[in-house]
């Protein structure tokens, strides 16, 4: 059933893409019913008891053996819930485009639907080729609708994107022939016996590959660009799910097929001596170099931009502990941040960009948004919060069990990235506190001259709230009841190959 | 000869004599029919009858191809007929007909009856080139399709661009064909035959220093018409200059024809040591710079006149594989790019014509008022028509080899064949890192044409036409490279390996 997610998405795409005509009423219209459609079967089909079912599977070209095969486990339906969930709120929060609507909701769809296939395909050849459908509408996303630097930002992500998607196939076609070029299907594949040399330089390969959309240092450098480039909906996909993407690449692809990718080399520099290492080192950099430099940052989005470096940081973290609470906080981390980064571009880009038209903190001081857009600043200090890991928001147990499973696999890490998490206190802190609550009068402004906070913007509309409310409620419910999702993702952790969750050969 | 074997070789070759029929038909409609001043004035219908009376043509002989499967070597084997050699035929044959038909509305010539028969004269040189497996027939068939379209690239005769490339095309041409003609003597005077399973058959026996330098001359003569590195100078301009139908024409029916020569040569020359290498050198050359120099052009025709260098370049490293998966894989490769090409030409054509109404006040009559095929001239393309848009949109991706698009598909199944073959080694693993990686780095040409079309604004606003067969043509095109990528299975069931 949860295959009806990928038609009903590409079905609305097609739907707008056919009618640029329309109004946009009717392409908003359109836009949400497709989003909330997909969103109740991804609702329905992950309160459905079958836990590892398999969707659709049949014969798709049978010369090389590809089959076109979609399947669910835990790890599947709670990244398909996430991604209706960011598509409903993208749709919400894109209420108000209105220059070439239609276009706007037809990519905005169309990468939906790649998203949804990339989560539930078990074919690689058939995940690669979602991936990929995911690249082109994100481009134009930015491109046509961004702000700041759009085209360079769009270019700069499409091709990174392309390039670890390059990697990633070279990865993959080299295992698709060393494994005699009969399947392509990640069951058949993960039973493969790949030599272990082939393994040490195939699973940096495809595992680089996908960390690169998934931001991870020193390759992030697209995702703040991006981000801040990107229009409101954009901003909370590409936080929201599509480095998710790339998180979901690292565990379903390189990781399950090239387990021993990850055994000691043998050797070690530095105390590095293996790519376990290697990559869990970059995680724990990218979280505290992505707080630092939110810290510092002027544009609002910036800071959130940042910040998603270095929550994405701790799910690599999680990825690298090989250990049951650390993959399971992993994909708990995946699920959390993208609602609640969702949340945070939501809030700076839509409702307080569209109504102070600017991001620059210093003059966002001057305002006094405390004051007259108190929805905002609470929206913001509750996301923030959230963010920063308060205890009944998801984010907390999510950092929490990222943080066990690194503290028994390797303390220092773990203690280094605390530092991170409580550098990330300070920059939320400080964006908030300049954003919102800055008693500071207009500086030599004169009396009569009309000041910032008499400014009356423009009321909550609807559309804002609904999605407001719908990310909240979603980060409350995890946050508060974890089982909930944690009951569908330990089972699938635990299905993993078996190195995976005994700390490997370290 | 005796009666039977005339009989056969009537047979085998029936489609290429409708075709024949076919040029010289129109040829007498052309001079016989529009005999009076006046109606030889009238361009329009002359090139419709014309390019009618070709596709009609194409389509019968098409159709005989297809109603005749047959598995036939006349002649000694000079000339065969296999399910593989019918199916680049048939493509050869669809090609030309879609050529025929995107270019019903073009103006730049003033004989549409002579530019007809040239085009149908060289799409035989090129159903021949593919059929042939004699040194001889191969070098006369060769011939034929490159001189119909020196003459063709030259059609444009108020153009002075069309005369560069024509030059260009034929100094290059006669160039590389006296090369190949050198190496093919050579071959001869090695294996004391023409026929390539007697050279194949000599080669492996032992080789000679002279099979080395035989086989560089052929390398230079057939890298000149597929368009590799370093044989490539000629492609940016003559796709610049020519008239855009004939330009399509060189870049698929053409391309089609060459790398199905291309293919059987290598059967011939595989055992000699040396030409696994020549060729994995000239693709490695070719991926490399074929990317590298689209990504700074200005002009949308170079920028196919380099992307298709480097598309050549992927081809031959599928071609170096030598294994009839790859043989297949490079086929299928070479017919599904020629397909798109000949698609995204008609739009760059269609965005020329306006660019040239653009830019001279629309009362001004007259039939050649100079177009341009630069980047700016796309701005604002979806807006002025979406469709046309949408197309061009599934053909540059389809290019740059996005999923679902069959571009994606057919670059999968090439690599995948290379690393798979028999021969494969670690220089296959290193030439496939390469193509993939540089893959990636012409989506980034790709899309700057796609950024004009897509996210600038328009500098006119007003919409373009486009006549209804050929926004007909180009949809279906568009909509088969969708479903081609979408079921790969209809390609790989119609071309058999082997």
């Amino acid at each position: 059933m949860l295959a009806l997610t990928i038609y009903i998405s590409f079905a609305g795409a097609l739907l707008l893409a056919l009618m640029p005509k329309a109004t946009p009423a009717l392409a908003r219209a359109v836009a949400l019913v497709t989003a909330l459609a997909g969103f109740s079967v991804a609702l329905l089909g992950f309160f459905s008891p079958a836990s590892s079912a398999f969707i659709a599977d049949c014969a798709w070209i049978p010369s090389l053996g590809i089959r076109y095969t979609l399947a669910a486990d835990g790890i599947s339906r709670v990244l398909v819930l996430l991604t209706g969930l960011a598509a409903v709120s993208g749709v919400l929060f894109s209420w108000n485009i209105a220059r070439r609507t239609s276009e706007f909701f037809a990519f905005f769809l169309a990468l939906i639907g790649g998203v949804y296939g990339v989560f539930l395909s078990a074919d690689l050849f058939l995940l690669f080729v979602f991936y990929e459908i995911a690249i082109v509408p994100k481009y134009f996303l930015i491109a046509i609708w961004g702000s700041t630097r759009r085209e360079y930002a769009a270019m700069k992500l499409a091709l990174y994107s392309f390039l670890g998607s390059a990697m990633v196939l070279v990865g993959l076609l080299a295992a698709y022939a060393v494994s005699g070029g009969h399947s392509m299907n990640l069951q058949a594949l993960a039973q493969y016996p790949f030599p272990v040399a082939f393994q040490m330089w195939a699973f940096p390969l495809v595992f680089v590959g996908f960390a690169i959309l998934a931001g991870m240092w020193p390759f992030h450098t697209w995702a703040p660009t991006g981000h801040v480039a990107a229009p409101t909906a954009a901003s909370m996909l590409l936080a929201g799910v599509v480095m998710k993407l790339g998180a979901y690449g690292c565990l379903r692809v390189a990781m399950t097929l090239f387990p021993h990718g990850l055994d000691p080399w043998g050797w070690s520099f530095l105390g590095i001596g293996s790519w376990r290492m290697v990559f869990a080192l970059f995680a724990v950099i990218g979280i505290v170099y992505g707080a630092a430099v939110a810290l510092v940052q002027n544009d609002f989005k910036f800071v959130i931009g940042y910040s998603s470096v270095s929550h994405m940081g701790l799910v690599l973290l999680g990825l690298m502990t090989l250990s049951q609470i650390g993959l399971d906080g992993a994909v708990l981390q995946m699920f959390s941040h993208g609602i609640l980064a969702g949340l945070l571009f939501a809030t700076v880009g839509r409702i307080v960009y569209e109504r102070a038209h600017t991001r620059d903190l210093d003059a966002l001081s001057r305002m006094h948004l405390g004051k007259s857009m108190p929805f905002a600043a609470w929206l913001f200090v509750l996301a923030g919060m959230a963010s920063m890991g308060l205890p009944g928001f998801s984010g907390f147990i999510a950092e929490l069990q990222v943080l066990i499973g690194a503290w028994t696999a390797f303390p220092w890490f773990a203690a280094v990235a605390g530092v991170g998490i409580v550098v990330g206190v300070a920059y939320t802190w400080r964006a908030m506190q300049r954003a919102f609550f800055t008693d500071a009068p207009a500086p030599s402004a004169a009396p009569h001259t009309p000041d910032a906070s008499e400014h009356s913007f423009e009321p909550i509309t609807w559309a804002e709230k609904a999605g407001v409310l719908l990310l909240l409620a979603a980060s409350l419910a995890v946050g508060l009841y974890p089982r909930l999702l944690l009951d569908a993702i330990t089972p699938a952790v635990l299905a993993l190959p078996h190195t995976l969750l005994t700390g490997g050969r370290l | 000869m005796n009666l039977d074997a005339i009989h056969q070789l009537f047979a085998i070759t029936l489609p290429e004599s409708i075709l024949e029929i076919a040029s010289i038909l129109i040829l007498v409609v052309d001079l016989g029919f529009f005999r009076t001043p006046a109606r030889r004035a009238a361009h329009a219908a002359r090139m419709t009858t014309a390019s009618v009376l070709g596709v009609l043509g194409c389509l019968a002989s098409l159709a005989w191809l297809i109603a005749h499967p047959a598995t036939a070597s006349v002649m000694d084997g000079a000339l065969v007929a296999t399910p593989v050699v019918a199916a680049a035929q048939a493509g050869i044959l669809a090609l030309t007909a879609l050529v025929l038909v995107l270019g019903l509305t073009s103006r730049f010539t003033r004989n549409p009856g002579e530019y007809v028969a040239l085009v149908l004269l060289s799409t035989t040189g090129m159903m021949l080139v593919a059929a042939a497996r004699d040194l001889l027939l191969i070098f006369v068939a060769l011939e034929l399709l490159s001189l119909s379209l020196y003459v063709l690239a030259a059609f444009s005769k108020s153009s002075p661009r069309s005369a560069e490339a024509a030059l260009k095309y034929y100094l290059f041409g006669g160039m590389s064909a006296a090369f190949l003609l050198f190496g093919f003597s050579y071959l001869y005077g090695i294996a004391g035959t023409t026929s390539l399973v007697g050279i194949a058959a000599a080669l492996a026996t032992g080789t000679t220093p002279l099979a080395l330098v035989a086989l560089v001359l052929v390398a230079v003569g057939l890298g000149f018409k597929v368009a590799v590195v370093p044989f490539h100078l000629w492609a940016p301009d003559t796709y610049q200059g020519a008239p855009a139908p004939v330009a399509a024409l060189i870049a698929s029916g053409s391309k089609v024809a060459s790398f199905a020569v291309l293919i059987a040569v290598t059967a011939a020359l595989i055992p000699s040591p040396g030409w696994t290498e020549v060729l994995l050198a000239m693709a490695a050359a070719s991926i490399l710079l074929g990317n590298l120099a689209a990504l700074v052009q200005t002009s949308v025709r170079r920028l196919l006149a380099y992307s298709a260098i480097a598309h050549a370049g992927y081809m031959l490293l599928g071609i170096s594989a030598h294994s009839p998966q790859s043989n297949q894989a490079v086929l299928l490769y070479a017919l599904t790019y020629a397909l798109t090409t000949v698609g995204a030409f008609a739009v760059v054509a269609i965005v020329e014509r306006q660019s040239g109404h653009d830019r001279f006040s629309p009362d001004r009559p007259g039939s050649d008022r100079p177009g341009s095929d630069r980047l700016d001239a796309f701005a604002g393309l979806s807006a002025r028509n979406p469709i046309l848009a949408g197309t061009l949109l599934l053909f540059l991706l389809s290019l740059a080899g996005i999923p679902p698009l069959v571009g994606f598909w057919v670059k999968f199944n090439l690599f995948a064949a290379v690393l798979q073959s028999p021969s494969a080694h670690t220089w296959s693993l290193a030439a496939v890192i390469l193509a993939v990686a540089a893959s990636a780095v012409s989506l980034y040409y790709y899309l700057q044409v796609l950024k004009r079309a897509y996210v600038l604004p328009p500098a006119h606003p007003e919409p373009i036409p486009v006549s209804f067969v050929e926004m007909t043509v180009l949809v279906l095109i568009a909509l088969a490279t969708l479903a081609l990528g979408l079921a790969p299975n209809l390609l790989v069931q119609w071309i058999p390996i082997g």
